[in-house]
Order: structure tokens, then sequence, then C-alpha cells
């Protein structure tokens, strides 16, 4: 019995971090209908910047050598974990941007300062590192002359794109972010893996037999904070307003004079801030290895849960986390621990048979 | 319905000529199944009978294929920056008598496939005189097969599974030791530590990780003691709490753990979350430098089957090594570093050596390798192509590996 | 016998001979490299073409192909390597004399395609009740489980993976002959598919299900046959990996290869048979023209593929197949200074 509910707790605790990257898969898909691939590598990303905090950018002190600095990195480590949720926001809209808004809309004459940068970063980078005088000078110049030299090719391209409907375009272009964020992070951040050291006091609580670890605890913390504060902006903001008004009907909603763009750049920010957060929060206080495939399985599940709880539902997105965390874990604790990854499909593949639109989707019967 | 009887018809009449054509063609190929068929069974490995490439001009092309991106792209950047090393640092030397040795590295993105495509490229199209790689025994096999066939050395770094050199055949070598060894001196130390009772704790994506466990499983059972309990994860996971939980369960002495020091750090702090606190065991894979940044304390006074490659040892030609390395790339080497490294330095002794430098030539040149020394320890090359090599047990005690016990091949009985 | 039959019989041996000419003298002149990418090229386009009939002609959303890829390889080497030595003794079968390279493969293949219809029909089932992206999360998860099954199945060598497996090759270079073969297939029948009576039923499917429901398509008997067909040259095409590259890996079929596989329908434009061929020789020998780029090979790549999209989202050929006759048509139209269509 008490083995039973510790792998419960345990599987709570492994559903509320699915929960937490499922939410962006949710948004995403309930505003857009995309299935956004690169959300997974968001929360890599929201990884990296918790690791540079951590070890670069934010003065902390290694505990096993200053125990006593405690509270001050528990400050910094809240700091590290706002610096990942801005940053991965900013990714977030950056993707929405210009690899899928081009897409609904038709490439912009701006797009082609973005393009001009991408394609001045190779090129600079032979000369020297970007921090370098030569590299980020030569970098800055090409990025502005390729940029105005693109801008008439994007007219030209504008004029002759058709655009399409199909939501299969949309899930290549996801893909091509997702291996886009997976190489250049390669590139960006090294193949080699690594490790964040204790930047946050750690002990173990031992309740009648069942053991807490005060890392995982304060993971299942934040992601319920987190989550409380998306149900507010999502329920009693404007902009959440808007969301949901775009989920129900994207037409009517800009009938209705919702600036539809800039609500989709928000739910991507929100999104993409959620899984950093997840991202930084996992680096820093299970100190599993970063590296540039990190967010590969979690987003994978993550992702399943989405679907699994119905997807473009919120609640559902939590419910999906929580089912595929418990159902993971007690598989992995019993003798078949080999097919804990199948479980997961083969649940939703059930599921999905009975409920087609997942557990709490809403299954919409189509018109003619 | 007439549309569907005539494809019918059309569709047997295809079969029907297809099987007599191919039926012409069988005694034509009399059961050859190609350079790498099945056709192994203990003893003499596949013999190839191809030239493979000889040098021309003053440069030795030598043949790299790496993963250098994909799921394994650590594993792979840090053997070929073990390799490069070797490969720079034979050639500041003088090179092979006067010859400049050229590396040519190739990704395969961590996959099969592309490791065949690669290699066939490196053999036909730049034609190396020979060819190291790939850490994933796969992809050596792969990799392996297509050298056979062009009768091209190869010598693969760290790829343990026995299959890689006994099933491709007698061009393909290797520097490390294999699985079985591995696990045996394994078993042999939890057998004279006095445990009875272990788990297993492996990766069931990896090959090597499955390899060593069964391997040790069956040692160990042979030396008395009982496996507990087995359970599984995969790369790439973060989570190994319900797994470590129900080990708990089964009160195991020691726990083995199979695997690479990217996993293995979260296991033992999770162990510890779990309140399992007895020593784990591991292999090779755990050597690096980042196994107590990823682990902290967790790992204190645990133990893991290694090269004979330590500091402590007080060979010069691992401080060398560790030095140069340290300089080159300003990180410390992990032993994948430390096996590229010393698969080049094979390769380049037996250049050296060769009568010829051509295929046959540098392959008996490798074949002949009697105790060189590497950084991971003395090589010598047996019939099947495995290096004989000494192996240490290291225990963790702080941010340090001490060394713990020496086995040889013969203390195990391999 | 009838003429069309004659007639059909005389197109097919023609078209074994010109196939047997060019693996016997075209393939043995080709650099080994370059064949091997050639061969590597063959198969995905089996691949992209048979998931075009899926996703292209019949309007699913199948992102699991490799999954039925895995099960045909499996198939066939399970058959090579182990089932085969067991049997070929057997004294009252005496398959010993009768059972050579050609006629191995040929009952591989055919047992490599048959389980994966198997499998094809048991995922197709599931797309009577779902739609899009639920279907695709199926077929996804499909691929997957197939996947972890392979990794725990001993028998077939678990992460290990299968070795051994009698090549191709023989004497001759019969490997493309085999390739091209099979490529020849997929084309043939998804094109006579879409320009026949019945694959207009499929086209229907795509465009409206409900509509197609309504004018009496069997709106399930299409999908599933779809879905077995499509596995069945996934299934084939796995044979002739297994067969070629003679060693296989559960690792070789990871969800990136369906991913790659489904990248392919689209980047050619979904429901084009042609695109399908272009995009997958396209994404098959790009990153081998990338080498050279190093590092930044698999950054280009991915960079290549989102501005594909953007600039051209129909993909490469739309909806348009490649003809000579059309191409012809298209020229004397220009010279006639009407519009092109």
């Amino acid at each position: 019995m008490q083995a039973l509910v510790q792998q419960l707790i345990y599987g709570i605790q492994l559903g509320s971090l699915y929960a937490l990257i499922a939410l962006g898969y949710t948004m995403v898909y309930g505003v857009l209908r995309l299935i956004n691939f690169a959300h997974g590598d968001v929360y890599m990303v929201g990884a990296y910047v918790g690791f540079y905090a951590c070890t670069k950018w934010l003065p902390f002190k290694d505990l096993t050598t200053n125990p006593s600095a405690g509270t001050a990195n528990f400050a910094f480590a809240i700091l590290a974990l706002l610096l990942a949720m801005v940053l991965c926001a900013v990714l977030g809209t950056v993707i929405e941007r210009f690899a899928y808004r081009p897409l609904r809309n038709g490439l912009q004459q701006a797009d082609a300062h973005f393009w001009g940068i991408i394609a001045a970063l190779p090129v600079a980078l032979r000369f020297g590192p970007l921090l370098s005088p030569l590299g980020g000078g030569l970098f800055i110049v090409l990025a502005v002359t390729f940029g105005f030299a693109l801008r008439p090719v994007m007219t030209w391209l504008r004029r002759r794109i058709v655009l399409s409907t199909s939501r299969l375009n949309a899930l290549i272009t996801a893909i091509g972010v997702s291996l886009l964020l997976e190489n250049g992070g390669l590139l960006v951040f090294g193949a080699d893996q690594k490790f964040i050291g204790n930047v946050v006091p750690e002990t173990n609580w031992n309740l009648v037999g069942i053991q807490i670890s005060s890392g995982q605890f304060t993971i299942f913390c934040i992601s319920l904070v987190l989550m409380a504060g998306l149900r507010y902006i999502v329920l009693y903001t404007r902009r959440g307003k808007a969301m949901r008004a775009i989920s129900h009907d994207i037409e009517a909603a800009k009938l209705m004079g919702i600036d539809t763009d800039r609500v989709i750049s928000f739910t991507f920010a929100l999104g993409a801030a959620l899984a950093g957060a997840g991202g930084m929060m996992v680096a820093t206080l299970t100190h599993v290895k970063v590296s540039p495939l990190f967010g590969l399985l979690p987003g994978l599940k993550a992702f399943v849960a989405a679907v699994l709880g119905g997807a473009g539902n919120i609640p559902g997105a939590v419910l999906g986390g929580l089912v595929m965390g418990i159902a993971e874990a007690f598989v992995a604790g019993s003798a078949y621990s080999t097919y804990k990854d199948a479980i997961a499909f083969c649940i939703l593949i059930l599921v999905l048979l009975v409920r087609p639109a997942g557990l709490l989707g809403k299954n919409v019967a189509e018109k003619v | 319905m007439r549309q569907t009887h005539r494809n019918i018809v059309v569709g047997a009449a295809m079969l029907s000529g297809i099987l007599t054509f191919g039926g012409c063609k069988d005694p034509g190929t009399g059961g050859g199944t190609g350079s790498t068929g099945g056709a192994v069974s203990g003893g003499a490995r596949p013999k190839s009978t191809a030239s493979g490439n000889s040098v021309t001009g003053n440069e030795i092309l030598v043949g790299e294929y790496a993963s250098l991106t994909g799921g394994t792209a650590t594993f792979g950047q840090g053997t070929h920056n073990g390799i490069q090393l070797a490969i720079d640092e034979a050639n500041a030397a003088g090179g092979v008598n006067g010859k400049q040795i050229v590396l040519k590295t190739e990704d395969d993105a961590s996959k099969p496939e592309q490791a065949q495509t690669v290699v066939t490229k490196l053999c036909t199209d730049d034609k190396v005189v020979a060819v190291l790689g790939e850490v994933a025994s796969t992809r050596s096999m792969r990799g392996g097969s297509v050298c056979q066939k062009y009768g091209v050395p190869m010598i693969t770094p760290s790829s343990t599974n026995p299959d890689v050199t006994t099933k491709t055949g007698d061009c393909v070598f290797r520097v490390c030791f294999t699985d079985d060894f591995q696990a045996a001196v394994a078993a042999h130390f939890a057998h004279d530590q006095g445990y009875k009772k272990v788990a297993v704790f492996k990766d069931i994506k990896n090959d090597y990780s499955v390899g060593f466990a069964k391997n040790f499983t069956d040692e160990f059972s042979k030396l008395g003691g009982s496996v507990t309990g087995e359970q599984t994860y995969q790369e790439g996971d973060t989570d190994f709490k319900a797994q470590l939980n129900t080990l708990k369960g089964q009160s195991p002495e020691a726990i083995l753990v199979p695997g690479y020091y990217s996993e293995v750090g979260t296991i033992a702090r999770q162990a510890k979350d779990v309140g399992l606190n007895v020593p784990l065991i591991g292999g090779d894979g755990w050597d690096s430098p980042q196994l107590i940044p990823g682990a902290g304390t967790a790992l204190e006074g645990s133990f893991f089957t290694d090269h004979y490659f330590s500091v402590e040892l007080d060979n010069p030609d691992t401080k060398k090594f560790i030095d140069a390395f340290k300089a080159k790339y300003n990180t410390n080497p992990d032993a994948l570093s430390a096996l590229g490294y010393d698969a080049a330095k094979l390769l380049v002794d037996a250049l050296k050596r060769a009568k010829t430098l051509d295929g046959p030539g540098i392959k008996d040149a490798i074949a002949s390798t009697k105790d060189l020394t590497g950084v991971t320890g003395k090589v010598t090359i047996d019939a099947n192509g495995n290096a004989r090599k000494s192996a240490l047990v290291f225990q963790i005690k702080g941010p340090n590996f001490k060394v713990f016990k020496t086995y040889t091949p013969e203390q195990i009985g391999k | 016998m009838a003429r069309w039959a004659l007639t059909r019989l005389a197109g097919i041996s023609a078209t074994l001979a010109i196939l047997y000419f060019i693996s016997v003298f075209v393939g043995p002149r080709m650099q080994e490299y370059v064949l091997n990418v050639v061969i590597l090229c063959g198969i995905y386009v089996v691949l992209a073409v048979s998931l075009n009939l899926i996703n292209g002609i019949t309007g699913q959303f199948s992102i699991g192909h490799a999954g039925f890829f895995a099960v045909g390889a499996y198939t066939g080497a399970a058959w090579s390597v182990l089932w085969l030595p067991r049997i070929i003794d057997l004294p009252f079968l005496k398959l010993g004399t009768f059972v050579g390279d050609a006629t191995n493969l040929l009952i591989a293949l055919v047992l490599g395609a048959l389980a994966a219809g198997i499998a094809g029909f048991v995922v197709g089932l599931p797309s009577l009740r779902l739609r899009g992206d639920y279907l695709a999360i199926v077929t996804l998860g499909f691929g997957e489980v197939i996947r972890v099954l392979l990794l725990n199945t001993e028998a077939v060598g678990g992460a290990r993976g299968m070795s051994g497996i009698p090549a191709l090759v023989g004497s001759f270079h019969m490997e493309l002959f085999w390739v091209l073969l099979l490529v020849m297939l997929v084309i043939l029948v998804s094109r006579n598919l879409m320009r026949s009576v019945r694959g207009l039923t499929f086209l229907a499917v795509r465009e409206d299900e409900i509509a197609a429901d309504a004018m009496g398509v069997n709106t399930t008997k299409v999908k599933v046959t779809a879905f077995v067909i499509g596995s069945m040259f996934a299934g084939a095409a796995g044979v002739l990996y297994a067969h070629f590259f003679t060693g296989i890996s559960p690792d070789a079929f990871d969800m990136n290869s369906s991913i790659i596989i489904t990248t392919m329908v689209v980047l050619g434009g979904t429901g084009s048979i042609t695109g399908s061929v272009v995009a997958a020789i396209l994404l098959t020998a790009l990153p081998e023209f990338l080498r050279f780029l190093k590092d930044y090979r698999m950054v280009i790549f991915s960079m290549t593929l989102i501005i594909m999209m953007l600039t051209r989202p129909q993909g490469i050929f739309g909806h348009r197949e490649f003809s000579l006759r059309g191409l012809f048509r298209r020229k004397e139209r220009r010279r006639e200074g009407s519009a092109p269509v």
C-alpha cells in the first residue's frame, strides 16, 4: 500500500511537469489548430537558460563549498526562473512571427530583416565569434545589408505565393523549426552534456515512510502556481477572453475587432514561458543532463498528454498530463518497466477509440 | 469487375515472370550471400579478400565516421576530439615515415544507414587506407561490414558488443574491451565484495547497457550470487524514481547501473531521494569529468569498472594526454575521448610498422599489435581483433575516482 | 489469350529487361557510394509514394510510416535469418535446391508486405473514427509502440538489432533491380489508382468525406484499403532495406524517420506522385550534398525546409504530375500564345 501511494506521488509529480508543457501545446492548438512541434525544444532552451544563469550570468555560489549561501541562491534561482520564462516567451513569439505567421498571412516585407540576420550569421561566424569586434561588426553590417537586399524578394514572393490552408504545411514548418532549434542548439551550446550543481538547498522528507524530495516538491508547487496564473489569465483578462474567442471562431473574432495576430503571439509567449519555466526547474532542481535533445522525449509525452485530454482544452491538458504521469510511474515501477513509453501511446489509442476527441474535448460534428 | 480481373491476371503474370527470372539466376550466385554472410560460428573470423586502398602521394588519408549530430552527438564529438588530438600529435612528431596523416571525418547523424553510406564513401570515394569509428555497436557493425567488403582495416574505439569484431570479419578491430569481459569483471568484483543480492537497472535503448546487464547476470549467478530484480530506463529519461522505488522493495545490497554518465548522476541522486542507500556499480560508461557534477555527492562510495586509465596510476602518457586534451579543448577528457585517442594511436603505430601501406599490410600490422602503451592501458590485439586489457575498479571518493582493485583477463578466466 | 494480356505481358517483360539491364550494366559502373545513395533514395521514394497514397490521395493524416517500414524490415529479416535456415533442410519440403537468392528475397518481400499490410489494416481501423490530428497522433503512437516492442524482443536482437541478413548483392548488382522494380510498382499502382474509377472514390474521400459518403462511396473500405496498400509497400521497402544494409536495429525506425517521410510527401506536394518522388530523392540526397558544410549541415537542412514551406506552401509540384504529354502540350500552347495552365 505504501509503495502504491509512493508511486502515485511520483506519478503526480511527473504528471504536473507533463501538464505544464502540455498547456503550451494545447493553447496553440486551441487558437491555431497547429501542433507546435517546436514546443519541446523551447523547453530545452529554458533548461539552457537555467544552466547559463546558474553557472555564468548570475553570481550563484556552490552549496557544497558555501553552505550558507542558500538564501541568496534561492533569490537568484527565482530570478533565473523569471529570466528563463521571459527569454522563452520571446523565443516563442519570434517563432510564431517568422515561421507560422507567414503561413497564415504570407510573407511581409519586414520579414526580410529577420532572414537577413539569419543569413548573416554563418557568414559572420566564419570570420570570428559574434562577441569579437570583427565578427560582431561584420554581423551587424551583413545583417542590415542582407535585410534590405531581401526586401524586394519578399515583396515579389508575397505576390506569387498561393497560401495553403493545409494543416500539414503548418506541421512540416513546425518540424522544421524543431529541427532548427535542435541542430542550432548543437552548434550554439555544444554537444557536451551540461549539469547544474547544487544551487538550492535540498532535503528529503519522510512522511510515514513516504519519501518526498524538496526539489520535486518545488517543481510541483511552482507548476501549480503557474497553472493557476494561466487559468486566471485565460478566464479573467481581456487577452484571455480574446484567446478563447479566437479558439471558438477565428473569423468571427476578427470581425469583432480582435487583433488576432497579437493575441496569437501572446498565446505563443504564454505557452513558451510555461515550457521555459519547466525546463529551467527540471534542469536546476533534478540535475538531469542538459543537451540539445533535452526536450525531445518530454515534449513528445506532453504532446500525447495534450491530445489525451482533448487538444485545445486547457483543463484537459492538465488532466492528460496527470493521467500520463501516473500511468507511466505505475508501469515503470512494475515488472514491465521496459514498456513504459509504449504504455503512453496504448492509453492514448484506447482513449481515442472510445472518445475520439480526447477525455475532455468536444466532438464537434462536421457540417457540410 | 473487368478491371480487377485484368489486374489480377497481369499481377500473377508479373510474379511468375520474376520467379522464373529468379530461378534462372540462382545457379549463378551459388548461394553466395555477400561478403557479410552469417556463416560465422565460433573460431575464425571471415577473411576479406579485397585489397583495400593504398597510400598514394605524400599523405596518408585516414577516415573517421562519427555521430557528430543526432541522438548520440555527445559521444561522437567526444571520440572525435580524442582521435583528432592523436592524429595532430602524430603529425607534429613527423608523421609516419615522413608522410603526414590527414583525417577525413564524416558525420552519420547517429543513424545506422548513414554510417554505412559514409563508410562506403570513405572507402570508395575518398579511398582512405583505414577507418576509425563509431561508438554505437549497431553503427560499427554497419561500417565494419563495409570495411570488410573493401578490405579496409577499421578500428572501433568504443563499441563493446562482441559481434562487432566476430560477425564482420578480420578487418575490424577494437581498442576497448568487450561487454562480456567488463561485465565479468563487475560480477567478480561484486562477488569479491561479498554482495549476494544485486539489482540491475539498465538502459533498454542502449545495446551496451543491455549486453552488460545480461553478461553480468550470467556471470554473477555462476559465482553464486542472485540478481533480485531488473528494471529499465531509456536514454533521455529524466525521472527514474518509480523504477528505483520498486528496486528498493527488493532490498538489494548493490545496484548495477551499466549506463552512461549522462543518466547515472541523476539516477544516483534519485536513488537517494527514494531512500535507496546502497552502492551503485557501473562500467566504463561512467567515466567522465561530468559524472560528479551530475551526481553531486550521491555516488559517494560507489564503484565502477574501467579501462586502465587514471591520473593516479602515475602513467606519464595518461598525464600527458589529459594535459594536451585540456590545452586543446578546454575540458577534461572522458573515457570516450581517451578511447578515441588510443584507437588513433594504435592505427598510427600500425602504420609505422606496416610492411606495405595498403589494406592487408595495415591489417596485419594492427593484428600483430602487442603491448602498445595507450592511455587506457596496454593494448594487445587477440585473434578476434579485440584488445586484451586489464580492467580497474574505481571507487568514488569526493570528487575523485580512487583505484580500488585491478583485474587482469587471466583472473577472470577470459 | 486475349490481346490485352499479350500486350501487357510484352510490356512487363520489356520493363523487366530494361531494369535488369540497368542494374547489371549501369550499377557496377556507378561508384559504390553513389550506388548506396541511389538505393537509399529508391527506398525512400517507395516510402514517400506509398505514404502519399494514404495522406495525399486519400486525404488521411498518417505520420507513423516508419512503423510499417519496421514491420516489413523485421519480418523479411526474420524470414531470411531465423525461419528459412530452420525449414530449408526439412526432408519433406526439400527447399534447399529451390530457394535461391532471388526466390528467397521474393518470399521475404511477400511476407514483409503481408505483415505490414496486416499492421496497416489494424491501424486503418481507428481511422474510421478519428480525423486529422487525432489520427496523426495515433499513427505516430503506433510507430513508437512498434519500436518499443522491437527493443524488447530478444528474438530479434533487442537494441542490438539483427545482423547477418543475406545481402541482395550476390554476384550481380541485383540490388538496383529490386529497388527499381519496387519503385516502378508503387508508382504504377498509385497512378493507376488515381486514374481508375475506383481511384476517384479515394479522391472523393479526400475532398469531402461526408459528400462522398452521401454519394454512395464506401468510405470505410476506401480508407482501410489506402492504409493497407500504403503499408504493404512500406513493408516491402523495409524488406529491401534489411537485405541491402544486411543489418537492422530499432533506432533506424524511430519517430524521426516517420517525420522525414511525411515531410517528403508535403514538400513534394500532397497528392502528387511526381512530387513525392522528387522530394524523396531531394531529401535523401540533400544531406549528402551538404556534407561540405560540416557543422552547419543539419542547420541549413532545417532552414531549407522552413523556407520551402513558406515560399511554396503547395509543395514543389502542388497537385500536378509530371508527364511528357503535358510538357509538350504546354510548349505548343505557349507557341500559340495562349497562357499556360
